[in-house]
């Protein structure tokens, strides 16, 4: 059992079912972010003439890959890093090439986030470069990305995260996961005054009405993804 | 109306801006800088309250946090009403509304008065206790006039409009109070680089100095505070809290500082501003620079309005230029109250007498400046008692011997309408004390100081008993050094504390309780604790009464009980016990200060988590259908699940049968998505599950499904749901809604701990999957609309096997499985395209009556099978035998699961235990309440023997009679014995114990 | 509100991020079925709830997910370490007596 299946090297694609979770691409079916009721895109474009001290953007239908597999395996480190072109980031560390981006998690665990339309292709392609013990899941339709961006952001995240987001203990490139009001999401710090959040499909609308409530102080405007 | 007592000049108050205010219905007018308390003594208003137990009435004794009489009810409407704010810490702006909080019918005339006065006597400690216990029928007519003689402010009876938050802080270095030390403190600190967190209870900072007359570095101490104040606020990393009460010191450095944010510009909050603020702060280091507070000295009647603090006294001259009265008698046992009578006198009105305590008087600087002044100064003598009712007239002096325990020689009466006093200062150490630390007697400073702690903190100034400028000063800077290099930074730029002019004073008397010539019992009431009416006698009695630990003398006086938490009066009270007891101060030791330092508001400590952001709602995406189709919804876990869905003019019960006789005659659609879904993959994927669920899985193929129990180590059920086969090393388990975080925390648990060394990952997928149930005979031929791709009949789609598909054009997976009883089929798609397969579903389904159904309905359904709901059919104290779901268990797999040893303790294996069965009632009509208990008897007389509870219980329409699911003692080997219900409303319920499987036993519907 | 520093994400965090899943180093046994009814009952109920130094076992819970050892002194609060599952900690009770007796 076990101890047998540690040592041995086997073709991780042959022992998993991963599918194309997407309709084809000219079905013209198009799928609904987590946000989509919220219309943010009319709102975007009400307020496209505006700025704000806190810009916040859906970066919807994204495909999320989380990667779980150790460090000390090489197949699996090498086999991301041929297919990703990025190596896996250390702890809270968070690494971006053009729109393909990899955020620590834990210990084995990474976030890949890669556009909508090459999901499955990446996944594919990842799924083939591993072998031996892993697991590469989409889950691409559970959760969504806010971006922040505007000079008031870090006073939004200090009211809803216990984290210290002063620069010098949360710089461009790092990456927490974290309490953010009564939920969680995954923090990121991608520019001096730009900020990520992944959160969960279910909890993204109790998300929006907190940040539109606790931005009632500030600025706040929706841009168009 | 003139403000008869305000000065002409002075103070840090704005005198071209007038404003008005209100005071128990009548107008007053102020001035920008007031305190309620400063406009309410330059109104000269004596009276603010009505004492809680005697009903006497009271003035403003203090000038700060410390304040127990002038303690109002805030607020212009309902809605923003605020209770038990002191009128001392509270900004006047123009509109504010205040009543006083204590005295009915009112302050001026109180009905209460005439019952203290003649009842005071027989009002000693305990007196409520031992008087209104008995009779104990006559409570309720005695609890609605002593609530309300005795009220502390009322909450409003509307939601409160404004808006509050909280906000999360980190610091390397805090700094509790902006006096002399504080500040010193903070320049340095900020001067080095550090962040720095610099928080003040008062409006402005600058603590004592703000009424100080004193020099620093040669020029006034307040311009001193502007210059710090500046230059503090030229760094980045530094944040200055004004109005901001450090209110708890928590484990680990982390404090709660409370900030009212524009509790001084108006009733309510400017719009999309926050009221107040509540700061979480975490921090490496503090510094407590907290100061102290002035004690007053314990004499008769020193309750009277116009008996007030020196130091108070000071403040409200010099900084808010109110003189409270015209005649001064000062009674101190130290040198630093006598600027109290020095700044009375430069303000233009007279002093009556110091009253200094000790026999050798103050030390020459203060003895010179008031013969220089012409103020007699009285010394070896006290104030022994104060005349007069609502204000002072006159006390009475009288010398007093070495020890100041006994009255000697002749009593002399003086004329004033002021008494001050001052016992010397009691630091404050309250929030030291909320770090666990037992605090320290010093015999030096008589007073208690900071004790020993593990927080990395730092004390600067009075806090430590270092109640002279310089030291402040200098302790202030070089705690400063201290933090930023115990914070790992190195200390930069000037760090030089700022001088101040030492003056020699003579050493202060320990003296707390001033001596009657009558004895304590027999004198008028000397007051110890003015915000709960504790009197020296009263604790005298409790002693004696056999109260010896203090802290059992303070809940049973009541001493330190208050709003006030006892900031006047705890050290004397200690003190007169200790005396009583014939023991010293650190015999008798000290109660312990918890937080809150002040009280907080609701507001505050919710923070913006109410109303919509109370707790977080949790939607599928098919929510928003839901919504538009009439839904009504019910709470799983944080999930907002469709409870069942009413057409119009139906009640519940008929929308329930109509959505059940739809499932089970043609076809309902159900929002599963709330389950829990965790991705399992990896080699030892199967044997984990082997291990954590009840049942075996080694042979479970590709393309299956299986239904599985995961119990406790305790052999009991904590939740069940199906898992599915996706490939060789790959699986998905389902879990209920509610239980699937804590599912996914005990597989890792386990993994991580215990069995490290099997190769398996765990991964929610809950929110990325939607699933929409379709259950019903029908259910194929809509599948059959919707499905593009895949033959679903019921050779090539058997029951318990899942299949990939297209749906309406979606990629998806379609699991057989059933909950219902009938025909079904989980579509999962990635919950991007759920709302658009759900509602192509709903179109298709239409031709055949397709009816979406909620929770309660999808209870009923599976209760007519006998479906268990874990959490509803289960407390963690039934195993999968009391369940009647051996069948889920096997044994003999070769790895001991979990549970395993559980199930097989004695008291599992015994006889008797209580068994889930199912109930049919005589009456076909009647449901029996779910929580109703079972007896052979129900004439047995109480205490029954209770033989088990209800745990399900429903009308169902397509039986036709109702059903319900029940634990019986010994139920499986009673099956068709009769049991009965006794309910509350007197009803006794006949029934009959049956299989819980009340429709379809065989099977066989699901299975077509 | 303990201030936890995660041994996997290398840095404090508050508390309100963690699970206490109660007393650290409690094996399951590993051959259940001999255990008599008394040593199952050990395992499963009794714990030793110091006053003074005591192992904990805590999860990182809206984090990374990793569970880990926290070496804890009961009466001041004080965190004396954390440790990896599998790791033994440095810090006991009976270490904190020597030191003192020393």
């Amino acid at each position: 059992m076990s101890d047998q299946t540690n040592t041995a090297a086997f073709n991780y694609a042959q022992t998993i079912n991963a599918m194309d979770q997407r309709p084809v691409s000219d079905s013209g079916i198009e799928g609904h972010s987590p946000l989509h009721h919220a219309d943010l895109a009319a709102m975007a474009k009400a307020q496209q003439a505006s700025t704000g001290t806190v810009e916040l953007t859906e970066l919807k239908l994204r495909g999320h890959i989380v990667l779980r597999g150790k460090l000390e395996s090489s197949a699996f480190t090498q086999g991301v890093e041929s297919v990703l072109g990025l190596a896996l980031p250390g702890t809270l560390k968070m690494v971006v090439n053009g729109d393909i981006s990899i955020r620590w998690i834990s210990p084995d665990e990474w976030l890949v986030v890669v556009p909508g339309e090459r999901t499955f292709e990446i996944e594919q392609a990842l799924v083939n470069a591993m072998q031996g013990h892993c697991a590469i899941v989409n889950v691409s339709g559970g959760q969504t990305i806010l971006r922040l961006a505007g000079s008031d952001v870090q006073k939004v995240l200090q009211k809803s995260a216990p984290i210290d987001v002063h620069a010098s203990k949360f710089p461009v490139g790092k990456v927490v996961t974290t309490v953010f009001a009564k939920t969680q999401a995954i923090i990121s710090r991608t520019g001096d005054q730009e900020w990520e959040l992944v959160i969960r499909r279910s909890f993204s609308d109790y998300v929006w009405l907190w940040l539109q409530d606790c931005c009632a102080e500030f600025s706040l405007v929706v841009r168009e993804d | 109306m003139t403000q008869q007592n305000r000065l002409n000049s002075g103070g840090r108050i704005t005198r071209d801006s007038q404003i008005n205010f209100s005071y128990n219905g009548k107008s007053y007018p102020g001035f920008v800088g007031d305190t309620l308390a400063s406009a309410l003594l330059a109104n000269g208003v004596d009276i603010v309250g009505r004492s809680f137990k005697y009903s006497r009435p009271r003035g403003i004794v203090a000038a700060g946090a410390e304040e127990p009489n002038a303690i109002m009810q805030l607020g212009a409407t309902e809605e923003t009403q605020v209770p038990n704010v002191r009128a001392t810490q509270q900004e006047l702006f123009n509109g504010l509304v205040a009543n006083s909080t204590n005295g009915w019918p009112n302050v001026d005339f109180d009905m209460m008065e005439t019952f203290g006065k003649v009842g005071g006597k027989m009002m000693p400690p305990g007196f409520y206790y031992k008087t209104f216990m008995y009779p104990q029928s006559m409570w309720d007519t005695y609890e609605k006039y002593i609530r309300k003689a005795a009220g502390l402010g009322r909450s409003p009876l509307e939601n409160d409009p404004d808006r509050y938050d909280h906000y999360n802080q980190h610091a390397d270095i805090v700094i509790v109070g902006a006096g002399p030390a504080g500040l010193s403190a903070a320049l340095v600190a900020a001067r080095s680089g550090a962040r720095v967190i610099i928080a003040d209870e008062q409006s402005e900072f600058g603590g004592a100095l703000l009424h100080s007359t004193e020099l620093i570095d040669g020029e006034p101490a307040d311009q001193w505070v502007a210059k710090v104040v500046a230059e503090l606020a030229t760094f980045s990393d530094v944040l200055m809290l004004p109005k901001s009460t450090v209110n708890g010191y928590h484990d680990h450095n982390f404090l709660t500082i409370h900030e009212r944010c524009t509790d001084h510009i108006a009733d309510r909050a400017p719009k999309n501003t926050s009221r107040q603020r509540m700061h979480r702060v975490r921090t490496n280091w503090v510094v407590l620079a907290t100061g102290a507070h002035e004690r007053p000295l314990v004499f008769a009647n020193n309750d009277v309005p116009g008996s007030m603090l020196a130091s108070a006294v000071s403040t409200y001259i010099n900084r808010y230029a109110v003189v409270p009265g015209k005649q001064l008698v000062l009674m101190t046992t130290n040198d630093n109250a006598y600027s109290a009578a020095f700044d009375w006198k430069a303000a233009g009105r007279e002093v009556v007498a110091i009253v200094d305590t000790r026999k050798q008087g103050g030390g020459v600087a203060v003895t010179e400046k008031a013969k220089s002044l012409g103020i007699k100064v009285i010394t070896g003598s006290a104030v022994v008692e104060a005349q007069g009712s609502k204000r002072v007239t006159g006390v009475s002096v009288a010398g007093l011997n070495d020890a100041g325990d006994k009255v000697i020689g002749a009593v002399s009466q003086l004329s004033c309408d002021t008494v001050a006093s001052s016992g010397g200062w009691s630091p404050a150490i309250h929030l030291s004390c909320h770090t666990g630390s037992r605090p320290t007697w010093n015999e030096d400073v008589i007073g208690f100081l900071p004790g020993e702690t593990v927080q990395k903190q730092l004390t600067a100034g009075a806090i430590n008993g270092a109640f002279d400028l310089a030291s402040c000063l200098a302790q202030g800077t070089a705690a400063g050094i201290d933090a930023v290099q115990n914070a790992g930074l190195t200390v930069a730029g000037d760090s030089a504390a700022a001088s101040a002019e030492q003056v020699d004073v003579n050493k202060p008397m320990a003296l707390f309780h001033i001596p009657h010539p009558k004895s304590t019992s027999r004198a008028p009431k000397q007051f110890v604790d003015l915000q709960n009416d504790v009197t020296a006698a009263g604790i005298e009695l409790a002693t004696l009464e056999g109260f010896e630990s203090i802290e059992h003398v303070k809940r049973y006086t009541a001493m330190g009980f208050g709003t006030d938490q006892g900031k006047l009066g705890n050290i004397n009270g200690m003190a007169i016990a200790a005396k009583s007891m014939n023991k010293s101060i650190p015999e008798t030791g000290t109660t312990i200060f918890r937080p809150n330092y002040t009280p907080i508001t609701f507001g505050a400590i919710v923070g913006r988590n109410c109303g919509g952001l109370f707790d977080p709602e949790r939607y599928s995406s098919m929510h928003q259908w839901h919504l538009e189709n009439g839904a009504l919804f019910e709470d799983v876990g944080n999930w907002k699940r469709p409870w069942y869905f009413p057409q119009a003019g139906e009640t519940m019960q008929q929308s329930l049968e109509r959505e059940c006789l739809a499932v089970r005659e043609s076809a309902g659609v159900l929002d599963a998505s709330t389950l829990g879904k965790i991705d399992i993959q990896g080699p030892d994927a199967r044997e984990f599950l082997g291990r954590v669920y009840t049942n075996a899985w080694a042979k479970l193929g590709i393309g299956k499904c299986r239904y599985g129990l995961m119990c406790g180590e305790d052999g009991m059920v904590f939740d069940d749901g199906v898992t599915a086969c996706l490939a060789e090393n790959h699986f998905v388990m389902t879990t209920t809604t509610g239980g699937a975080a804590r599912v996914l925390e005990w597989l890792e648990i386990y993994h991580q701990t215990e069995w490290p060394e099997l190769d398996v990952y765990f991964n929610t997928v809950t929110d990325h999957w939607s699933t929409i149930t379709v259950t019903g005979p029908n259910s194929r031929k809509i599948l059959e609309q919707v499905v593009d791709d895949i033959d679903i009949s019921n050779e090539a789609f058997k029951y318990m096997d899942w299949k990939a598909a297209t749906v309406q054009g979606v990629p998806a997976r379609i699991f057989r499985i059933s909950f219902t009883g009938e025909l079904s089929f989980e579509i999962n798609v990635q919950a991007n395209y759920g709302m658009r397969i759900w509602k192509a579903v709903m179109e298709k389904g239409a031709a055949f009556n397709l009816t979406p159904y909620g929770t309660e309905t999808m209870h009923i359904l599976r209760a007519e099978k006998g479906f268990i709901i874990a959490g509803q059919d289960t407390d963690g104290s039934v195993h999968p035998y009391d369940l009647g779901m051996g069948w889920a268990v096997s044994p003999k797999k070769p790895f001991s699961f979990i549970g395993k040893r559980g199930m097989n303790r004695e008291d599992c294996v015994k006889e008797n235990r209580k068994q889930l069965v199912g109930i049919t009632t005589k009456d076909p009509k009647v449901v029996i309440p779910e929580g109703a208990q079972a007896v052979n008897d129900p004439n047995e007389p109480i205490p029954m023997t209770m033989l088990g509870h209800v745990t399900s219980s429903y009308y169902s329409a397509c039986l036709g009679h109702s059903i319900a699911m029940a634990y019986i003692r010994n139920g499986h080997n009673r099956m068709g014995e009769t049991i009965y219900y006794p309910l509350a409303d007197g009803r006794v319920v006949e029934a009959q114990i049956c299989s819980p499987i009340f429709l379809d036993p065989k099977g066989e519907r699901q299975n077509v | 509100m303990f201030y936890i520093y995660c041994p996997h994400c290398e840095e404090h965090r508050e508390e309100e991020e963690f699970h206490a899943s109660g007393e650290a180093h409690i094996p399951r046994p590993l051959d259940p079925e001999s255990c008599t009814d008394k040593e199952w009952g050990e395992y499963m109920f009794f714990r030793t709830n110091p006053r003074g130094i005591h192992h904990e076992l805590w999860v990182h819970a809206i984090g990374c997910r990793k569970f880990f050892n926290i070496t804890r002194d009961t009466q001041t609060y004080e965190i004396k370490e954390v440790y990896k599952i599998g790791e033994k900690p440095t810090i006991t009770a009976a270490s904190v007596t020597a030191a003192k007796e020393v």
